[in-house]
């Protein structure tokens, strides 16, 4: 019992060594050198001011931008308490909570119609910092963002277009909009101006 | 075809594909150490030097499982110390507190028994220091431990009549070193190229477009990914685990943590056959195996395609499929295979909230892990099934009136005992507590309100998230309907006992029947022998575990996900 239990405490020291600094340690130095930002989340600029985590979802309110979707990380986009709703498909309360969230969305897009409603946008993500939407659901903000920002329309439906990420290989998983990049290459449409 | 079940369909391809190869590696690492790996021989060497360990040897069964236990507990005095005193401890950037002893109680056991249920959340219950030498560790070594289990029983189930099943410290060493190491740095480095952190500094302060100022938490996030897919060990970094965007940031790294769950399980099937050089068997396995698992994988891609039937209701456009609690860079397919994958194993990482599937695909999550055989995890796995196969060679025995025979040892008294308290155990675990739960629920409700009233969601529900819970912990798999609120005394001690359980005991059990076995007179073949390696015999190991253990179920899912399912 005694020699095992010395034999424990010495194979979890080797193994610390092993894993927690020498496999960790070649990991954190490959990161350093090539992925995006150092090892740390990669991040969106705008007019050389970081504006962002490019995979972190923001919230969005105003007019002048698309939206993402409903989160429930903290009050909302919270990215130190990642959370989903965890409501189930019956929830009577949570379907109410649904019902008013379309309403909403049809308030701020009166023309649509209700069928054009995204369940995505009235749905809230897994992590509660979903960063992005589907090409469908920026489609349909397109004129309010347009409107909002004088700006026609055909131009903020190229934006999206242009910020469209197709599916792995053109093949696996579905297209999508990074929402706070479509975002800032409207900022940047609007300095061009 | 749509791009969606494309993803699917090519997931499982890739997994079909590499098991093979990589079951015979792991069948060469356990024999006779002439895998490719062996270039670690020396690192091996010195780690046996320094810990004062004979690798060559040989146990008895009894030896091996006093290591095997000795280990364990001495790692759960490790935990426990390190968890609560974490907040003193050095790596720990934004100041996050030790954890309280019954978190740390739930937290520690649950890692050691390489289950992973989380009753905190990773950004703000760990310190980076926590998150490497207590949590990945574990996810490592743990992992071994089932591996090096399964070895063992390997051993035994190969040689004639033998008293020894092998070194228990070297099996654990070299699963760390052939396998889990090499594996979860090749998976590592492609999740840093795809934006995964791997880093130090503490949260990230931006000052988003609207202006307000938003907190990112990150950290050493690439290290601990791997092998938590990889270890089937499932406990996330962050909070909501790989939906997370920074734990799983795209389709690819999606696509890979998936495969990676269970792509050591599937392997394990062959590894059996190699090693037996009974491929037949190995063939006859993986096949039962993957029948259930596909069977889930469709059921449920075709659920949570569908969408919320509530949802539909209100005439919007749900062509995306049920999004609550879903990611829109993953999609509706691609989390209900991982709702089937993370089950089939005993993973539980999720890349989506299961508390939001819809209810027959939360049925199937529940029963794959109530059923706890298809696959299973690294090492363990097998071994349930193997706890099935004992019984099923004996029942068809006194069928056709042979003597139950496996592998050439005759199954008697003794091991039936055991394969029949073991398969017992588990369905007992479950629904003891989640009677127990419910009746302090129903009767007395003020525990439950100072608790904060456990439940986020009402009726059948409700009674869905306590059942997948102690369904959860005692398949040591981890995952949950999170709504759950089970940070609380109740939860943490009555889960940590389920997770010590249902962990230990089969274990035990199986490596005894495998010892007991190999210590018997082998009996060669002959035409009065029960053939186990047919179709035949399958479908009737298929039969045993769907009556033995699906139907034991069945009550407690029809008050739960089946009454839910016909309310919508």
């Amino acid at each position: 019992m005694i020699k095992n239990l010395l034999k424990s405490f010495k194979l979890t020291l080797a193994f610390c060594a092993f894993f927690g600094v020498f496999y960790v340690f070649v990991l954190w130095i490959f990161a350093f050198v090539f992925s995006p930002n150092k090892g740390n989340a990669e991040v969106v600029e705008l007019n050389g001011k970081v504006i962002g985590a490019a995979n972190i979802g923001q919230a969005f309110t105003q007019d002048i931008y698309f939206w993402g979707r409903p989160s429930r990380a903290g009050d909302g986009y919270d990215a130190t308490s990642s959370a989903g709703s965890n409501k189930g498909p019956s929830n009577e309360e949570y379907l109410a909570e649904v019902k008013v969230r379309i309403d909403t969305f049809l308030l701020y897009h009166p023309y649509l119609k209700r069928d054009q409603v995204p369940a995505e946008m009235v749905t809230a993500s897994a992590s509660g910092l979903d960063p992005d939407i589907s090409p469908k659901a920026a489609f349909v903000q397109a004129k309010r963002v347009a409107d909002a920002r004088g700006l026609p329309e055909e131009k903020v439906m190229a934006l999206i277009t242009e910020n469209t990420e197709a599916p792995l290989l053109g093949l696996f998983g579905m297209a999508k909009v990074n929402v706070l990049k479509l975002n800032v290459s409207l900022d940047k449409a609007i300095s061009r101006n | 075809m749509n791009t969606e079940l494309l993803g699917v369909i090519a997931q499982i391809v890739l997994l079909l594909v590499l098991s093979y190869p990589l079951g015979k590696h792991i069948a060469k690492v356990y024999k006779d150490g002439s895998d490719w790996m062996r270039f670690m021989a020396p690192v091996e060497k010195f780690m046996y030097k320094i810990c004062g360990i004979n690798p060559e040897e040989e146990m008895n069964w009894k030896v091996f499982l006093k290591s095997l236990l000795v280990i364990n507990i001495f790692w759960f005095f490790w935990g426990m110390i390190l968890l609560v005193l974490q907040g003193y401890l050095p790596l720990n950037p934004d100041g996050n507190a030790g954890q309280t002893p019954d978190q740390a109680f739930n937290t520690c056991i649950s890692f050691m028994v390489n289950c992973n249920l989380q009753h905190y959340s990773g950004e703000s219950g760990l310190t980076y220091f926590t998150q490497l030498f207590v949590i990945m560790l574990f996810q490592f070594i743990t992992a071994a431990t089932g591996m090096a289990a399964m070895a063992g029983v390997m051993k035994a189930m190969a040689a004639k009549t033998t008293q020894t099943i092998g070194n228990f410290w070297k099996y654990l060493v070299i699963s760390c070193t052939r396998i889990l190491f090499p594996m979860s740095l090749i998976v590592g480095l492609i999740l840093i190229l795809q934006g995964v952190p791997m880093g130090f500094d503490g949260k990230m302060k931006v000052a988003t477009l609207e202006g307000a100022e938003q907190l990112v938490s990150q950290g050493p996030t690439a290290a601990i990914v791997p092998i938590k897919q990889l270890g089937t060990n499932g406990g996330g970094y962050f909070g909501v685990n790989s939906s997370h965007p920074l734990e799983n940031p795209t389709y690819l790294t999606n696509m890979l943590e998936c495969w990676s769950i269970l792509i050591i399980p599937m392997a394990m099937i062959f590894a059996l056959g190699f090693y037996l050089k009974r491929k037949k068997l190995a063939y006859s396995i993986f096949g039962v195996m993957l029948f259930a698992y596909l069977a889930g994988v469709c059921l449920n891609v075709y659920q949570e395609m569908n969408g919320n039937p509530k949802i539909s209701e209100m005439t919007i456009d749900q062509r995306c499929g049920s999004m609550e609690g879903k990611e829109t860079r993953i999609g509706a397919a691609a989390t209900a295979l991982w709702s089937v994958t993370t089950t089939v194993t005993s993973n539980g990482s999720v890349n989506g909230m299961h508390d939001s599937l819809t209810p027959l695909s939360g049925m199937v999550a529940m029963l794959n892990m109530q059923i706890n055989t298809w696959f299973g995890g690294v090492g363990v796995g097998f071994l349930n099934y193997y706890t099935f196969l004992i019984i099923a060679v004996f029942i068809s025995g006194l069928m056709v009136g042979r003597t139950p025979e496996f592998l050439g040892k005759k199954i008697e008294a003794r091991e039936m005992k055991i394969a029949t308290i073991v398969a017992l155990a588990h369905p007992f675990v479950i629904l003891f507590f989640t009677a127990l739960s419910s009746y302090i629920y129903a009767h007395h409700p003020g525990i439950v309100e100072a608790e904060g009233g456990w439940l986020n969601n009402p009726g059948y529900h409700g009674f869905s998230e306590m059942l997948y819970e102690y369904t959860s912990s005692s398949a040591n798999n981890g995952s949950g309907f999170e709504g759950l609120g089970d940070n609380t005394w109740f939860w943490n001690f009555t889960c940590g006992l389920a997770l010590i359980i249902s962990r230990y005991l089969p274990i035990i059990g199986q490596v005894a029947i495998a010892g007991l076995l190999a210590q018997k007179k082998f009996i060669p073949e002959s035409a009065g022998t029960l053939k186990t390696d047919t179709g035949t015999f399958a479908v009737m190991t298929f039969c045993v575990i769907v009556i033995v253990a699906a139907l034991s179920f069945f009550p407690a899912l029809s008050l739960g996900p089946i009454a839910e399912y016909f309310s919508l």
